[in-house]
């Protein structure tokens, strides 16, 4: 069976606005020189998916930056290959509106992409997740079964997730039927967490976008999903291998600092023939130099450290001055920070400065922010 | 088939063995060697080329292909994935005339002339794959432009007790260069060729040609055509370059060259934005450094994982160091994996090297001691204890 990708660039950028006001949730920088898109991305390159519509519907510039012509991902192809899908506006529309649309309406807005691909199915995918994942066994098993939607599932301990406002929860049968498909926001106890990942059959989501365009169905879950459990042909995988939700910036911060751990790094990066692609930008090495001072940290290339670094993690082109001591923070891409400066639980975004002697800290469970470009 | 027509194009010489870095060399022609954590020798002239706007590169290839050819690819990397020109590997091969190895560096040329002429370059740029350097080959090519040049050589100051290593150009007030002696005793001047040469393109094929007619000669730019031309009364300059140049060669330049990156100010520096050496990238993980490492003044790149302590070394992408590990003075390729206990100093290991728990690799620096090198996917047992000075390969 073949598949062709879809990926969902802007929903769920509500979930971190911290991180989001400047980028799409696709193009948000995660584990020192990713960005949240490059884990899906891989997933589909990694599993034979080249040809992917990524749909996206404002604050884009720096995933057009950050996608290129797809290049890194060996997604630059003259058959196939990545297709940006911004929002459909006429010149007689009105313009586009600040949120992103319903699912189904976005989906909608992708049909000529839609139409033109022949695979027999598609991979949907959003980009608030992190994982790698085979999606060549969840194809074979969407064939095999013979469904019209195949949801994967993760199941997870709802307490330690730091969850979004809602998720969905899926209940299947011991045949993978989905009999339940339920959007709350689960307080504690083991549930079967919808991983934001469907694969559609082609013929099911070309009947789905026309039904609602006759219709006027907005929501894929509402009008579409829920109205048709027991009848359609609902399936769920059940992935069990390494996975992040970003549903909150404490979740990003939990998730970003769950890289110190090996099982963590091994399930996302240690992967035989799954390696996680990104924009390559050619840095020089990480520069040791004398009096750094660095522990338990995950670091990119191109980083000059001759502080103390602890607990934290260091995107690329980072310098970490003299006397200073970085503890328990995330620092992205040339976060400059001077000499005698002492960071704890703190988040600083792109080119951010922190000028000599400054404090900052917040704390594990309310991470300190400080915006793009920024100096302190 | 587009066609523009190209200035200046560039043909790499890649084909050399490096027989002085032995077992650094058994597996991989010489301008694959790695360098500076995650390079290879050939990023510098690819680099620069780009860099000076140079978009056609020929890279002459003999010894030990496979690698370099992988390393190359498309040229992707260095933005050398054109519709017309780009890089393009250039093996010997054969004609209806038969065919033949490239007998000297004069003779791999000759050999794609057709190479050069099928881009009608007025301009041919002659550079080696065995220095590491940034030079904007633009600034050479206006200075052989402003000189009337047919052949302009650059030329490097050397000390003059190092000066009998190289090729000395001799020359007049104006640059132009009136005699060249190879590796002379007595040097009277300090100006080394650096093995970079830029011809007008008719008079270099016309003394190729004259050149391969000669059975005497031994087909080397060094040997035979600069000699030739010189004599000839050819138009020859010298372009005097100032800036960090190494001849990568032996075993204790090229790691002298890799410890050129490290210090508060390194005498050569690769970061920042503005002369960008290219590498082909990895995809490997970031680097993790354990909660007990100790990491001073080195320089370290993607995929690896420290938990043992580094100091004053430069390490490769995807190498392991082990808590307890000792690695000092070092330059580790690549993928390799230095156990708990073992101890590392003064030393290169090639690629894929497993040093085993509790071994003794080199000795201190300080003692005087010879570099000890490893080669490529060679396995140290645990306990074992290898000399300084060695030179182990499979």
């Amino acid at each position: 069976m073949t598949a062709a990708g879809l990926i969902f660039a802007n929903i769920h950028d509500q979930s971190i606005p911290e991180l989001t006001r400047v980028r799409s949730m696709a193009s948000v920088p995660f584990g020192c020189r990713y960005r949240l898109i490059d884990f899906t991305l891989s997933n589909m390159v990694n599993s034979g998916i080249n040809r992917i519509g990524l749909i996206t519907h404002h604050n884009y510039q720096s995933l057009l930056d950050h996608i290129g012509t797809g290049k890194d991902w060996d997604l630059a192809r003259r058959s196939g290959g990545i297709k940006l899908i911004p929002p459909y506006v006429t010149a007689y529309d009105q313009g586009v509106s600040g949120t992103p649309a319903h699912r189904l309406e976005t989906l909608f807005g992708a049909r000529n992409f839609i139409a033109h691909c022949n695979e027999d199915c598609f991979v949907l995918s959003d980009c608030d997740i992190i994982c790698n994942i085979d999606l060549s066994e969840v194809i074979e098993y969407h064939a095999a079964t013979g469904a019209d939607i195949t949801f994967v599932t993760k199941r997870v301990d709802a307490s330690s997730m730091h969850l979004a406002e809602q998720v969905s929860i899926i209940a299947a049968d011991e045949n993978g039927v989905v009999t339940d498909f339920t959007c709350t926001r689960p307080e504690e106890g083991i549930v079967n967490l919808y991983t934001n990942i469907m694969i559609v059959s082609r013929a099911y989501l070309l009947n789905v976008l026309n039904n609602a365009a006759a219709h006027g169905h907005r929501s894929l879950f509402t009008d579409v999903i829920a109205p048709s459990l027991g009848k359609a042909n609902y399936r769920a995988y059940e992935y069990d291998g390494w996975y992040a939700y970003i549903g909150s910036l404490e979740g990003y911060f939990a998730s970003s600092m769950d890289m110190l751990a090996k099982e963590a790094r091994e399930g996302l990066f240690g992967i035989k023939n799954r390696p996680v692609l990104t924009k390559v930008r050619n840095s020089a090495p990480t520069k040791y130099k004398e009096g750094a001072d660095v522990k338990n940290s995950f670091i990119a290339d191109g980083c000059v450290i001759e502080g103390t670094v602890e607990n934290s993690i260091l995107f690329r082109g980072v310098k970490v001055g003299k006397g200073t001591v970085v503890k328990n923070s995330i620092l992205m891409q040339d976060t400059y920070t001077g000499s005698d400066v002492t960071l704890n639980c703190v988040i600083t975004d792109k080119d951010v400065t922190i000028r000599d002697g400054r404090h900052l800290s917040g704390h594990e469970t309310m991470p300190f922010f400080v915006g793009k470009g920024v100096s302190v | 088939m587009i066609f523009r027509k190209k200035e200046c194009v560039a043909m790499l010489l890649a084909g050399g063995q490096g027989s002085r870095l032995y077992a650094l060399t058994k597996k991989v022609a010489k301008p694959a060697v790695r360098f500076g954590g995650k390079y290879r020798i050939i990023d510098f002239p690819l680099s620069n080329c780009v860099n000076s706007g140079i978009d056609t590169v020929g890279v002459l290839t003999q010894y030990q292909p496979l690698v370099l050819n992988e390393y190359i690819g498309n040229g992707l990397p260095w933005d050398l994935d054109r519709s017309f020109g780009g890089v393009k590997i250039l093996p010997p091969y054969q004609g209806q005339k038969g065919g033949d190895w490239y007998k000297g560096t004069a003779n791999a040329i000759y050999q794609n002339l057709a190479f050069i002429n099928r881009y009608d370059a007025d301009y041919v740029l002659i550079l080696s794959g065995d220095h590491i350097y940034k030079m904007d080959y633009d600034k050479m090519l206006d200075f052989h432009k402003a000189k009337g040049a047919d052949c302009t050589i650059a030329v490097i100051d050397v000390p003059l007790e190092e000066a009998s290593r190289f090729g000395i150009m001799s020359t007049n007030p104006d640059g132009s260069i009136y005699k060249f002696t190879e590796k002379p005793k007595n040097p009277d001047s300090t100006n080394a060729s650096m093995g970079i040469y830029i011809f007008n393109r008719k008079k270099l094929c016309d003394y190729l040609i004259a050149d391969e007619a000669d059975p005497a000669s031994s087909n080397d730019f060094g040997k035979n055509i600069i000699p030739n031309m010189l004599a000839a009364g050819e138009k020859m300059y010298a372009f005097p370059f100032e800036g960090y140049w190494k001849d990568v060669g032996t075993i204790s330049s090229l790691w002298e060259a890799n410890m050129d990156l490290l210090g508060d100010t390194p005498v050569l520096d690769l970061s920042g934005n503005d002369w960008r050496i290219f590498a082909r990238h990895s995809a490997s993980a970031p680097q993790f450094v354990g909660a007990r490492a100790s990491i001073e003044n080195c320089y370290i790149t993607e995929g690896c994982e420290i938990y043992g302590t580094v100091k004053n070394s430069v390490v490769g992408p995807g190498v392991k160091i082990m808590a307890g590990a000792h690695v000092e003075d070092c330059v580790l390729m690549g993928d390799c994996v230095i156990e708990t206990g073992a101890t590392v100093q003064y030393a290169i290991i090639d690629s894929d090297v497993v040093i085993g728990e509790g071994a003794t690799v080199g000795a201190p620096r300080a003692t005087g001691a010879e570099i000890a090198v490893v080669g490529e996917n060679i396995t140290i047992a645990a306990g074992a204890t290898i000399e300084p000075g060695a030179m182990l390969s499979e």
